[in-house]
């Protein structure tokens, strides 16, 4: 379903060091990307994943930069695009969770949620897209959540960030569409990863398919929406969630 | 970058552009962008020969302004000496 990539260029995933990110990473180097494993703290597993795909005949490097940092984004876009060429591929998928009831949201448990899972795709994504323009093709895709959507108490701050990466996916994706480039969103729901150990595992119980996902099957769903096959969808928020949201 | 291009080069680079984004018209001087069917992420394509190539910045406010090819080759040779 999900062709070999023929395009020129690369691949650059966010958060790639883990969870999903990490399962994104590993399919898009499967459908031929070279892929830029981005992180922030986690080297040990950026450089081991990049060993693994180079194991397995693909192509992958960590790339450090925090994604708060506009100069750490334009470096790292930079030493890709040496390395590989243009990123023809984003995926933001860098996020953070700072847990708790509204009233108790300090100004920076609001300021770091919003910057990482918000600011830093707008971040990217305005930087990836000067030359997705001109060669009149490019993916991107945002990780989004189905908090965007819908309620869940404790994670005001990560609802909204959500939500606007939503409202973002969709109008970028408007502004770009006649260049060739498409800007979609996947929503997942409760997938078994670093970020959601902490959840009490009765929680499945809730989930009408009785588990939770697995992040490679969030990154099969990126994977397709950043192929070719998925050229005409765009704006679109693919859902990953094994009916929670249903 | 360069400090030393002349006006007559950022208007043969303008035109150089234009015509690289599929112009529904000749591009001349004189040609209005909605008669090239030039549309706004043209322009904004347009921004970034001008930034990358003169060190010129175009903002959206700029842009908004622009009608004709001589207009945006007036207002990069402009902010080009600036």
């Amino acid at each position: 379903m999900v062709e070999p990539a023929e395009r020129e260029g690369c691949a650059l995933v966010t958060g790639g060091a883990r969870g999903i990110g990490a399962a994104t990473v590993r399919a898009l180097a499967a459908a031929g990307w070279p892929v830029g494993v981005n992180f922030r703290a986690s080297e040990d597993r950026a450089s081991a994943l990049a060993e693994e795909i180079a194991g397995a005949g693909g192509r992958a490097r960590p790339v450090r930069g925090d994604v708060t940092d506009p100069a750490a984004v334009e470096a790292l876009f930079s030493r890709l695009e040496a390395d590989y060429g243009r990123v023809a591929v984003l995926v933001n998928n860098a996020g953070v969770r700072v847990d708790g009831l509204s009233p108790q949201l300090s100004e920076e448990d609001w300021s770091a949620v919003l910057d990482t899972n918000l600011t830093a795709a707008h971040r990217t994504t305005r930087r990836a897209l000067r030359p997705m323009l001109r060669a009149r093709w490019g993916r991107i895709v945002n990780v989004a959540s189905i908090v965007g959507e819908r309620a869940n108490p404790g994670q005001a701050n990560y609802a909204a960030a959500k939500a606007g990466l939503l409202g973002y996916t969709k109008t970028v994706a408007a502004e770009v569409a006649r260049r060739g480039i498409t800007v979609n969103a996947v929503a997942p729901g409760l997938i078994a990863t670093d970020m959601t150990a902490d959840l009490d595992p009765s929680l499945a119980a809730h989930v009408p398919a009785r588990r939770l996902g697995t992040p490679q099957e969030v990154a099969a769903c990126v994977a397709f929406l950043c192929s070719e096959s998925a050229a005409y969808v765009t704006g679109a928020t693919l859902t990953v969630d094994g009916g929670l949201s249903a | 970058m360069s400090a030393t291009a002349t006006p007559a080069e950022i208007e043969a680079r303008v035109i150089e552009a234009i015509e690289s984004f599929g112009p529904a018209a000749p591009v001349t001087r004189e040609a209005s962008f909605q008669e090239l069917d030039i549309d706004s992420l043209d322009l904004v394509e347009l921004a970034q020969v001008a930034e990358e190539d003169y060190g010129v910045e175009l903002k959206a406010e700029d842009l908004k302004d622009l009608k004709s090819v001589g207009g945006a080759v007036d207002l990069i040779v402009a902010r080009a000496a600036a």
